[in-house]
Protein backbone atom coordinates (compact mmCIF):
# COMPACT_ATOMS: atom_id res chain seq x y z
CA UNK A 1 0.00 0.00 0.00
CA UNK A 2 1.70 2.94 -1.16
CA UNK A 3 -0.93 5.88 -0.58
CA UNK A 4 -4.19 6.17 1.77
CA UNK A 5 -6.38 7.86 -0.39
CA UNK A 6 -9.67 5.99 0.49
CA UNK A 7 -10.80 3.50 3.16
CA UNK A 8 -11.17 1.43 0.53
CA UNK A 9 -7.37 1.29 -0.34
CA UNK A 10 -7.19 -0.61 2.72
CA UNK A 11 -9.13 -3.91 1.50
CA UNK A 12 -11.55 -4.86 4.13
CA UNK A 13 -11.05 -6.01 7.78
CA UNK A 14 -7.42 -7.22 7.81
CA UNK A 15 -5.63 -4.51 6.93
CA UNK A 16 -7.88 -2.50 9.04
CA UNK A 17 -6.88 -4.87 11.81
CA UNK A 18 -3.61 -4.38 11.31
CA UNK A 19 -3.99 -0.70 12.07
CA UNK A 20 -6.00 -0.82 14.60
CA UNK A 21 -3.48 -3.61 15.83
CA UNK A 22 -0.52 -1.16 15.40
CA UNK A 23 -2.64 2.11 17.05
CA UNK A 24 -2.95 -0.07 20.08
CA UNK A 25 1.44 0.22 20.41
CA UNK A 26 1.44 4.02 19.51
CA UNK A 27 -1.51 4.47 22.02
CA UNK A 28 0.82 3.00 24.62
CA UNK A 29 3.66 5.43 23.14
CA UNK A 30 1.42 8.36 23.39
CA UNK A 31 0.70 7.88 27.31
CA UNK A 32 4.71 7.61 28.32
CA UNK A 33 6.51 10.48 29.48
CA UNK A 34 8.74 10.51 26.58
CA UNK A 35 6.23 10.56 23.87
CA UNK A 36 8.38 9.84 20.75
CA UNK A 37 9.96 6.79 19.06
CA UNK A 38 12.60 6.95 16.40
CA UNK A 39 10.73 5.08 13.76
CA UNK A 40 11.00 7.43 10.86
CA UNK A 41 14.14 9.43 11.25
CA UNK A 42 14.97 10.94 8.24
CA UNK A 43 11.37 10.87 7.20
CA UNK A 44 10.00 14.63 6.07
CA UNK A 45 5.92 14.60 5.46
CA UNK A 46 4.81 17.78 4.26
CA UNK A 47 1.04 19.14 4.89
CA UNK A 48 -0.86 20.47 1.53
CA UNK A 49 -3.96 22.11 3.00
CA UNK A 50 -6.43 24.05 0.64
CA UNK A 51 -9.05 24.10 3.35
CA UNK A 52 -9.10 25.16 6.83
CA UNK A 53 -8.57 22.61 9.95
CA UNK A 54 -7.35 22.67 13.34
CA UNK A 55 -7.72 19.43 14.64
CA UNK A 56 -6.51 17.21 11.51
CA UNK A 57 -3.50 19.27 10.88
CA UNK A 58 -2.25 19.29 14.03
CA UNK A 59 -2.97 15.74 15.26
CA UNK A 60 -1.25 15.28 12.12
CA UNK A 61 1.55 17.15 13.14
CA UNK A 62 1.70 15.34 16.49
CA UNK A 63 2.09 12.22 14.76
CA UNK A 64 4.50 13.15 12.66
CA UNK A 65 6.82 14.69 15.60
CA UNK A 66 6.17 11.51 17.82
CA UNK A 67 7.65 9.24 14.80
CA UNK A 68 11.03 11.49 14.53
CA UNK A 69 9.76 12.83 11.49
CA UNK A 70 10.56 16.05 9.80
CA UNK A 71 7.54 18.36 8.96
CA UNK A 72 7.38 20.69 6.46
CA UNK A 73 4.18 23.33 6.39
CA UNK A 74 2.34 24.69 3.32
CA UNK A 75 -0.93 27.10 4.99
CA UNK A 76 -2.07 27.92 1.02
CA UNK A 77 -3.25 31.46 2.87
CA UNK A 78 0.47 32.37 2.84
CA UNK A 79 1.77 30.58 -0.18
CA UNK A 80 2.17 31.30 -4.26
CA UNK A 81 -1.59 29.96 -5.06
CA UNK A 82 -2.33 33.52 -4.25
CA UNK A 83 -0.43 33.88 -7.04
CA UNK A 84 -1.97 31.23 -9.47
CA UNK A 85 -0.09 28.70 -8.92
CA UNK A 86 -1.77 25.32 -9.89
CA UNK A 87 -2.58 22.36 -8.05
CA UNK A 88 0.22 20.29 -10.29
CA UNK A 89 2.49 22.90 -9.41
CA UNK A 90 2.23 23.16 -5.82
CA UNK A 91 2.23 19.44 -5.48
CA UNK A 92 5.23 18.89 -8.13
CA UNK A 93 7.13 22.10 -6.18
CA UNK A 94 6.83 20.17 -2.78
CA UNK A 95 7.78 17.11 -3.86
CA UNK A 96 11.06 18.64 -5.37
CA UNK A 97 12.11 19.86 -1.89
CA UNK A 98 12.40 15.78 -0.84
CA UNK A 99 9.32 15.05 0.93
CA UNK A 100 8.40 11.60 1.72
CA UNK A 101 4.88 11.88 2.18
CA UNK A 102 2.10 14.61 1.60
CA UNK A 103 -1.04 14.95 3.48
CA UNK A 104 -3.68 16.76 1.32
CA UNK A 105 -6.70 18.33 2.53
CA UNK A 106 -8.82 19.52 -0.52
CA UNK A 107 -12.07 21.27 -1.03
CA UNK A 108 -12.66 19.14 -4.49
CA UNK A 109 -13.09 15.80 -4.49
CA UNK A 110 -10.64 13.61 -6.06
CA UNK A 111 -7.24 16.24 -5.72
CA UNK A 112 -5.35 14.01 -3.37
CA UNK A 113 -6.29 11.08 -6.59
CA UNK A 114 -4.99 13.51 -8.80
CA UNK A 115 -1.56 14.53 -6.46
CA UNK A 116 -0.82 10.76 -6.14
CA UNK A 117 -1.26 10.37 -10.29
CA UNK A 118 2.11 13.47 -9.98
CA UNK A 119 3.95 12.86 -7.17
CA UNK A 120 6.53 10.19 -6.47
CA UNK A 121 5.42 10.54 -2.89
CA UNK A 122 3.39 8.78 -1.10
CA UNK A 123 0.00 11.02 -0.79
CA UNK A 124 -2.42 10.47 1.92
CA UNK A 125 -6.07 12.30 1.69
CA UNK A 126 -6.73 14.17 4.72
CA UNK A 127 -10.57 15.13 3.65
CA UNK A 128 -11.15 16.22 -0.16
CA UNK A 129 -14.71 17.68 -0.38
CA UNK A 130 -17.64 15.79 0.00
CA UNK A 131 -16.11 12.66 -0.81
CA UNK A 132 -13.30 11.14 2.37
CA UNK A 133 -11.39 11.78 5.33
CA UNK A 134 -9.98 7.45 5.58
CA UNK A 135 -8.17 8.68 8.81
CA UNK A 136 -11.31 9.94 10.23
CA UNK A 137 -12.92 6.78 9.55
CA UNK A 138 -9.80 4.94 11.22
CA UNK A 139 -9.53 7.06 14.16
CA UNK A 140 -14.10 6.49 14.77
CA UNK A 141 -13.20 2.39 13.92
CA UNK A 142 -10.69 2.24 16.52
CA UNK A 143 -12.50 4.49 19.38
CA UNK A 144 -15.71 2.24 18.72
CA UNK A 145 -13.68 -1.17 19.32
CA UNK A 146 -11.75 0.74 22.27
CA UNK A 147 -14.72 1.06 24.02
CA UNK A 148 -17.08 -1.50 22.91
CA UNK A 149 -14.71 -4.21 22.09
CA UNK A 150 -15.41 -4.61 18.75
CA UNK A 151 -17.48 -3.50 15.40
CA UNK A 152 -18.94 -6.91 14.54
CA UNK A 153 -22.60 -7.09 14.60
CA UNK A 154 -23.03 -4.00 16.43
CA UNK A 155 -25.50 -1.32 15.41
CA UNK A 156 -23.96 2.02 14.50
CA UNK A 157 -26.46 4.97 13.81
CA UNK A 158 -24.93 8.21 11.66
CA UNK A 159 -27.51 11.13 12.05
CA UNK A 160 -26.71 13.89 10.74
CA UNK A 161 -25.92 16.13 7.01
CA UNK A 162 -24.97 12.85 5.32
CA UNK A 163 -24.79 14.86 1.89
CA UNK A 164 -21.90 17.11 2.41
CA UNK A 165 -20.13 14.73 4.64
CA UNK A 166 -16.72 12.76 4.03
CA UNK A 167 -17.11 11.32 7.36
CA UNK A 168 -20.25 9.69 6.80
CA UNK A 169 -18.83 8.31 3.36
CA UNK A 170 -15.81 6.78 4.95
CA UNK A 171 -17.23 6.02 8.22
CA UNK A 172 -19.78 3.43 6.48
CA UNK A 173 -17.49 1.84 4.18
CA UNK A 174 -14.91 1.66 7.42
CA UNK A 175 -17.95 0.05 9.94
CA UNK A 176 -19.36 -2.50 7.45
CA UNK A 177 -15.77 -3.59 6.48
CA UNK A 178 -15.71 -4.67 10.08
CA UNK A 179 -18.92 -6.00 10.19
CA UNK A 180 -20.76 -3.72 11.76
CA UNK A 181 -24.74 -2.76 10.73
CA UNK A 182 -24.94 0.76 9.44
CA UNK A 183 -28.16 3.31 9.63
CA UNK A 184 -28.19 6.57 7.61
CA UNK A 185 -30.66 9.04 9.68
CA UNK A 186 -31.37 12.22 7.81
CA UNK A 187 -33.80 14.15 6.21
CA UNK A 188 -34.08 13.53 2.47
CA UNK A 189 -33.03 16.64 1.47
CA UNK A 190 -29.66 15.93 3.59
CA UNK A 191 -28.73 12.69 1.64
CA UNK A 192 -27.24 11.75 -1.37
CA UNK A 193 -28.89 11.57 -4.03
CA UNK A 194 -28.80 8.47 -4.55
CA UNK A 195 -27.40 5.26 -2.37
CA UNK A 196 -27.65 2.55 -4.46
CA UNK A 197 -24.75 -0.03 -3.68
CA UNK A 198 -24.67 1.64 0.07
CA UNK A 199 -24.69 -1.21 2.62
CA UNK A 200 -26.71 0.61 4.79
CA UNK A 201 -30.15 1.30 6.30
CA UNK A 202 -32.17 4.67 5.61
CA UNK A 203 -34.46 6.30 8.36
CA UNK A 204 -36.28 9.74 8.78
CA UNK A 205 -37.13 8.76 12.36
CA UNK A 206 -34.28 9.61 15.42
CA UNK A 207 -36.59 8.99 17.75
CA UNK A 208 -37.51 5.06 16.14
CA UNK A 209 -33.44 4.43 15.62
CA UNK A 210 -31.74 5.65 18.91
CA UNK A 211 -33.30 2.37 21.50
CA UNK A 212 -31.51 -0.16 18.96
CA UNK A 213 -27.72 1.95 18.40
CA UNK A 214 -24.66 1.02 19.97
CA UNK A 215 -23.27 3.91 18.74
CA UNK A 216 -24.90 7.17 17.80
CA UNK A 217 -22.49 8.99 15.73
CA UNK A 218 -23.24 12.80 14.79
CA UNK A 219 -22.66 14.92 11.90
CA UNK A 220 -21.76 18.39 11.87
CA UNK A 221 -24.14 21.01 10.03
CA UNK A 222 -21.75 21.82 7.61
CA UNK A 223 -23.60 25.54 6.80
CA UNK A 224 -20.23 26.81 4.75
CA UNK A 225 -21.38 23.77 2.52
CA UNK A 226 -25.02 24.31 2.34
CA UNK A 227 -25.44 26.58 -1.00
CA UNK A 228 -29.20 25.74 -1.16
CA UNK A 229 -32.04 25.82 0.97
CA UNK A 230 -32.08 22.76 2.52
CA UNK A 231 -33.71 23.12 5.45
CA UNK A 232 -36.67 25.25 6.92
CA UNK A 233 -34.61 26.18 9.65
CA UNK A 234 -31.80 24.92 12.15
CA UNK A 235 -33.97 25.40 14.59
CA UNK A 236 -36.50 22.65 13.16
CA UNK A 237 -33.77 20.30 12.08
CA UNK A 238 -32.58 20.23 15.93
CA UNK A 239 -36.38 19.71 16.76
CA UNK A 240 -36.06 16.30 14.41
CA UNK A 241 -32.78 15.15 14.37
CA UNK A 242 -30.68 16.74 17.67
CA UNK A 243 -29.55 14.55 20.36
CA UNK A 244 -31.37 16.30 23.32
CA UNK A 245 -31.06 14.88 26.68
CA UNK A 246 -34.49 13.49 26.33
CA UNK A 247 -33.54 11.46 22.94
CA UNK A 248 -30.21 9.83 24.63
CA UNK A 249 -32.48 8.54 27.58
CA UNK A 250 -33.70 6.63 24.66
CA UNK A 251 -30.28 5.36 24.18
CA UNK A 252 -29.29 1.75 25.76
CA UNK A 253 -26.92 2.34 28.79
CA UNK A 254 -23.90 1.31 27.71
CA UNK A 255 -23.99 3.16 23.94
CA UNK A 256 -22.01 6.00 23.47
CA UNK A 257 -22.31 8.96 21.25
CA UNK A 258 -19.79 10.42 18.50
CA UNK A 259 -18.68 13.56 16.99
CA UNK A 260 -16.40 14.57 14.33
CA UNK A 261 -15.76 17.69 15.20
CA UNK A 262 -16.30 21.10 15.47
CA UNK A 263 -19.45 20.40 17.08
CA UNK A 264 -22.19 22.94 17.41
CA UNK A 265 -23.22 22.78 20.90
CA UNK A 266 -27.29 23.21 20.67
CA UNK A 267 -27.65 22.21 16.97
CA UNK A 268 -27.01 18.73 16.44
CA UNK A 269 -25.73 17.92 19.84
CA UNK A 270 -27.12 19.58 23.13
CA UNK A 271 -24.20 20.94 25.04
CA UNK A 272 -25.70 18.59 28.15
CA UNK A 273 -25.24 15.25 25.79
CA UNK A 274 -21.68 16.65 24.78
CA UNK A 275 -20.17 16.62 28.21
CA UNK A 276 -22.17 13.54 29.18
CA UNK A 277 -19.55 10.65 30.29
CA UNK A 278 -20.92 8.82 27.53
CA UNK A 279 -19.88 10.81 24.93
CA UNK A 280 -15.83 10.00 23.36
CA UNK A 281 -15.72 13.18 22.08
CA UNK A 282 -12.31 13.85 23.32
CA UNK A 283 -11.26 10.27 23.01
CA UNK A 284 -11.79 10.47 19.19
CA UNK A 285 -9.26 13.51 19.34
CA UNK A 286 -6.65 11.50 21.47
CA UNK A 287 -7.21 8.43 19.75
CA UNK A 288 -6.64 10.61 15.83
CA UNK A 289 -3.03 11.09 17.12
CA UNK A 290 -2.06 6.90 17.27
CA UNK A 291 -3.97 6.31 14.08
CA UNK A 292 -2.07 8.91 12.28
CA UNK A 293 1.50 7.91 13.64
CA UNK A 294 -0.20 4.01 12.55
CA UNK A 295 -1.01 5.06 8.90
CA UNK A 296 2.32 7.34 8.54
CA UNK A 297 4.33 4.45 9.66
CA UNK A 298 2.49 1.72 8.14
CA UNK A 299 3.04 3.67 4.60
CA UNK A 300 6.81 5.16 5.41
CA UNK A 301 8.31 2.93 7.69
CA UNK A 302 6.82 -0.55 8.13
CA UNK A 303 7.66 -1.79 4.72
CA UNK A 304 5.24 -4.41 4.66
CA UNK A 305 5.22 -5.10 0.81
CA UNK A 306 9.07 -4.27 0.83
CA UNK A 307 10.36 -8.03 0.70
CA UNK A 308 9.18 -10.21 -2.08
CA UNK A 309 8.89 -13.64 -0.81
CA UNK A 310 12.01 -15.51 -2.81
CA UNK A 311 14.64 -12.31 -2.28
CA UNK A 312 17.51 -13.72 0.13
CA UNK A 313 18.72 -10.97 2.13
CA UNK A 314 21.39 -10.73 4.10
CA UNK A 315 20.16 -11.59 7.79
CA UNK A 316 21.23 -8.87 10.33
CA UNK B 1 10.27 -19.50 17.48
CA UNK B 2 8.80 -15.92 17.14
CA UNK B 3 6.74 -15.40 14.58
CA UNK B 4 8.93 -11.98 13.44
CA UNK B 5 12.01 -14.54 13.12
CA UNK B 6 10.05 -16.71 10.67
CA UNK B 7 8.90 -13.91 8.66
CA UNK B 8 12.20 -12.28 8.17
CA UNK B 9 14.92 -15.27 8.09
CA UNK B 10 14.99 -16.51 4.65
CA UNK B 11 13.95 -18.35 2.63
CA UNK B 12 10.59 -16.57 3.66
CA UNK B 13 7.67 -18.32 4.20
CA UNK B 14 9.48 -21.31 5.21
CA UNK B 15 9.19 -23.54 7.76
CA UNK B 16 11.78 -24.56 10.64
CA UNK B 17 13.25 -28.03 10.14
CA UNK B 18 15.28 -29.03 13.41
CA UNK B 19 18.34 -30.57 13.03
CA UNK B 20 20.08 -31.43 16.55
CA UNK B 21 17.92 -30.96 20.09
CA UNK B 22 20.52 -28.93 21.57
CA UNK B 23 18.79 -28.88 25.48
CA UNK B 24 15.79 -30.58 26.51
CA UNK B 25 13.13 -29.18 28.84
CA UNK B 26 15.56 -30.42 31.88
CA UNK B 27 18.32 -28.89 30.50
CA UNK B 28 16.31 -25.58 29.98
CA UNK B 29 15.27 -25.54 33.90
CA UNK B 30 18.83 -26.12 35.25
CA UNK B 31 20.22 -23.16 33.01
CA UNK B 32 17.10 -20.91 33.97
CA UNK B 33 17.99 -22.13 37.62
CA UNK B 34 21.57 -21.32 37.49
CA UNK B 35 20.91 -17.99 35.93
CA UNK B 36 17.98 -16.83 38.35
CA UNK B 37 21.31 -17.69 41.12
CA UNK B 38 23.82 -15.46 39.27
CA UNK B 39 20.75 -12.91 39.54
CA UNK B 40 20.23 -12.72 42.82
CA UNK B 41 24.41 -13.15 43.60
CA UNK B 42 25.55 -10.50 41.06
CA UNK B 43 22.72 -7.63 42.33
CA UNK B 44 23.05 -8.50 46.01
CA UNK B 45 19.15 -9.89 46.55
CA UNK B 46 16.17 -8.67 44.22
CA UNK B 47 15.10 -5.16 46.23
CA UNK B 48 15.32 -3.17 42.66
CA UNK B 49 15.34 -5.84 40.21
CA UNK B 50 13.07 -5.71 37.51
CA UNK B 51 12.70 -8.15 34.26
CA UNK B 52 11.49 -7.15 30.96
CA UNK B 53 11.10 -9.66 28.31
CA UNK B 54 11.73 -8.45 24.59
CA UNK B 55 9.10 -9.45 22.40
CA UNK B 56 8.24 -12.16 21.34
CA UNK B 57 10.15 -15.01 22.56
CA UNK B 58 12.08 -13.33 25.65
CA UNK B 59 8.91 -12.66 27.92
CA UNK B 60 7.82 -16.61 28.24
CA UNK B 61 11.75 -16.94 29.05
CA UNK B 62 11.76 -14.03 31.37
CA UNK B 63 8.37 -15.39 32.87
CA UNK B 64 10.09 -18.90 34.35
CA UNK B 65 12.99 -16.31 35.39
CA UNK B 66 10.74 -14.62 37.50
CA UNK B 67 9.64 -18.04 38.54
CA UNK B 68 12.59 -19.32 39.76
CA UNK B 69 13.61 -16.09 41.07
CA UNK B 70 10.68 -15.75 43.60
CA UNK B 71 10.87 -19.71 44.12
CA UNK B 72 14.82 -18.97 45.52
CA UNK B 73 14.48 -15.82 47.06
CA UNK B 74 10.86 -15.64 48.04
CA UNK B 75 10.40 -11.89 46.61
CA UNK B 76 7.76 -11.27 43.78
CA UNK B 77 9.57 -10.02 40.67
CA UNK B 78 8.02 -7.86 38.26
CA UNK B 79 8.23 -9.06 34.72
CA UNK B 80 7.29 -6.45 32.37
CA UNK B 81 7.35 -6.81 28.28
CA UNK B 82 9.51 -4.66 25.56
CA UNK B 83 8.47 -4.35 22.12
CA UNK B 84 11.39 -2.80 20.26
CA UNK B 85 10.23 -2.61 15.96
CA UNK B 86 10.33 1.13 16.55
CA UNK B 87 13.92 1.88 17.37
CA UNK B 88 14.98 -0.90 14.66
CA UNK B 89 17.62 -0.10 12.69
CA UNK B 90 16.43 -1.87 9.69
CA UNK B 91 13.40 0.23 9.43
CA UNK B 92 13.05 0.64 5.41
CA UNK B 93 15.27 -2.37 4.83
CA UNK B 94 12.40 -5.04 5.63
CA UNK B 95 9.15 -5.51 7.43
CA UNK B 96 9.12 -4.36 10.95
CA UNK B 97 5.96 -4.26 12.81
CA UNK B 98 5.10 -4.73 16.21
CA UNK B 99 4.33 -7.77 17.68
CA UNK B 100 2.65 -6.91 20.47
CA UNK B 101 2.28 -3.43 23.16
CA UNK B 102 5.18 -2.84 25.20
CA UNK B 103 3.92 -3.27 28.43
CA UNK B 104 6.44 -1.53 31.03
CA UNK B 105 3.74 -0.17 34.38
CA UNK B 106 6.48 1.17 36.96
CA UNK B 107 9.33 3.85 37.25
CA UNK B 108 12.39 2.32 35.72
CA UNK B 109 14.47 5.56 37.39
CA UNK B 110 17.33 4.25 39.68
CA UNK B 111 15.94 0.79 39.06
CA UNK B 112 17.77 -2.64 37.68
CA UNK B 113 16.54 -4.08 34.70
CA UNK B 114 17.43 -7.47 33.53
CA UNK B 115 16.29 -7.50 29.75
CA UNK B 116 15.31 -11.01 29.07
CA UNK B 117 16.12 -12.81 25.52
CA UNK B 118 15.68 -16.39 24.00
CA UNK B 119 18.77 -15.98 21.34
CA UNK B 120 20.88 -13.17 21.44
CA UNK B 121 22.53 -13.02 17.47
CA UNK B 122 23.78 -9.86 16.42
CA UNK B 123 22.91 -7.48 18.99
CA UNK B 124 21.00 -4.99 17.11
CA UNK B 125 17.84 -6.17 19.07
CA UNK B 126 19.34 -5.25 22.24
CA UNK B 127 20.65 -1.86 20.84
CA UNK B 128 17.22 -1.14 19.76
CA UNK B 129 15.81 -2.23 23.50
CA UNK B 130 18.62 0.11 25.15
CA UNK B 131 17.49 3.23 23.00
CA UNK B 132 13.73 2.11 23.91
CA UNK B 133 14.13 1.64 27.60
CA UNK B 134 16.06 4.96 27.87
CA UNK B 135 12.77 6.64 26.55
CA UNK B 136 10.50 5.03 29.80
CA UNK B 137 13.59 6.27 32.77
CA UNK B 138 17.00 5.73 33.58
CA UNK B 139 17.72 2.56 35.19
CA UNK B 140 20.82 2.43 37.73
CA UNK B 141 21.90 -0.40 35.11
CA UNK B 142 20.79 -2.79 32.45
CA UNK B 143 21.81 -6.15 32.62
CA UNK B 144 21.17 -9.31 30.45
CA UNK B 145 19.94 -12.71 30.26
CA UNK B 146 19.56 -14.64 27.59
CA UNK B 147 18.75 -18.60 26.88
CA UNK B 148 21.13 -18.69 23.94
CA UNK B 149 24.10 -16.69 22.86
CA UNK B 150 24.72 -18.23 19.08
CA UNK B 151 27.83 -15.59 18.58
CA UNK B 152 27.95 -13.45 15.57
CA UNK B 153 27.66 -10.46 17.00
CA UNK B 154 27.68 -6.75 15.02
CA UNK B 155 27.99 -5.07 17.72
CA UNK B 156 30.23 -4.24 21.04
CA UNK B 157 27.42 -6.05 23.52
CA UNK B 158 27.49 -9.28 25.34
CA UNK B 159 25.30 -10.81 27.91
CA UNK B 160 25.37 -11.06 32.03
CA UNK B 161 23.74 -14.00 32.16
CA UNK B 162 24.03 -16.97 29.94
CA UNK B 163 21.80 -20.11 29.44
CA UNK B 164 24.08 -21.83 26.84
CA UNK B 165 27.07 -20.89 24.66
CA UNK B 166 26.29 -22.57 20.59
CA UNK B 167 28.58 -21.83 18.28
CA UNK B 168 26.51 -21.73 14.67
CA UNK B 169 26.45 -21.14 11.45
CA UNK B 170 25.00 -18.18 10.26
CA UNK B 171 22.17 -19.31 8.19
CA UNK B 172 21.44 -22.02 10.97
CA UNK B 173 18.52 -20.92 13.10
CA UNK B 174 18.06 -21.50 16.70
CA UNK B 175 14.55 -22.15 17.94
CA UNK B 176 13.76 -21.80 21.67
CA UNK B 177 10.51 -23.57 22.39
CA UNK B 178 8.88 -24.80 25.96
CA UNK B 179 10.20 -27.85 26.02
CA UNK B 180 13.84 -27.27 24.82
CA UNK B 181 16.30 -25.90 21.99
CA UNK B 182 16.49 -27.03 18.97
CA UNK B 183 18.96 -25.95 16.21
CA UNK B 184 18.26 -26.53 11.94
CA UNK B 185 17.52 -24.44 9.53
CA UNK B 186 14.76 -22.83 7.60
CA UNK B 187 13.15 -24.47 4.49
CA UNK B 188 10.70 -24.23 2.11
Amino acid sequence: MKHLLSVDDLDGADRIDEVMRLTDAFVEVSARTIPRVPALRGKTVAWLFYEDSTRTRLSFETAAKRLSADTMNFSVSTSSVKKGESLRDTALTVEAMGVDAIVVRHGSAGAPHRIAQWVGATVINAGDGWHEHPTQALLDTYTIRDKLGGLAGRHIAIIGDIKHSRVARSDVLAFTAMGAEVTLVAPPTLLPPSLEGWPVRVSHNLDAVLPTVDVAYLLRMQRERMTEALLPSLREYTACYGLTTRRVDLMDDKAIVMHPGPMNRGVEISAEVADLPRSVIVDQVRNGVAVRMAVLYLLLGAGTDLVAPDQEPDRS
Amino acid sequence: MAERERRITPPYGGVFVPRTRVMDADDCNRAIWRMAHEIIERNHGLDTVHLVGLQTGGVPFAEKLAGALTAIDGTEVEVGSLDVAFYRDDIGLRPVLPEAVTDIPWELDGQVVVLCDDVLFTGRTIRAALNALNDYGRPRAIQLAVMIDRGHRELPIRPDYVGKNLPTRRDEVVDVATDGVDLGEMRK
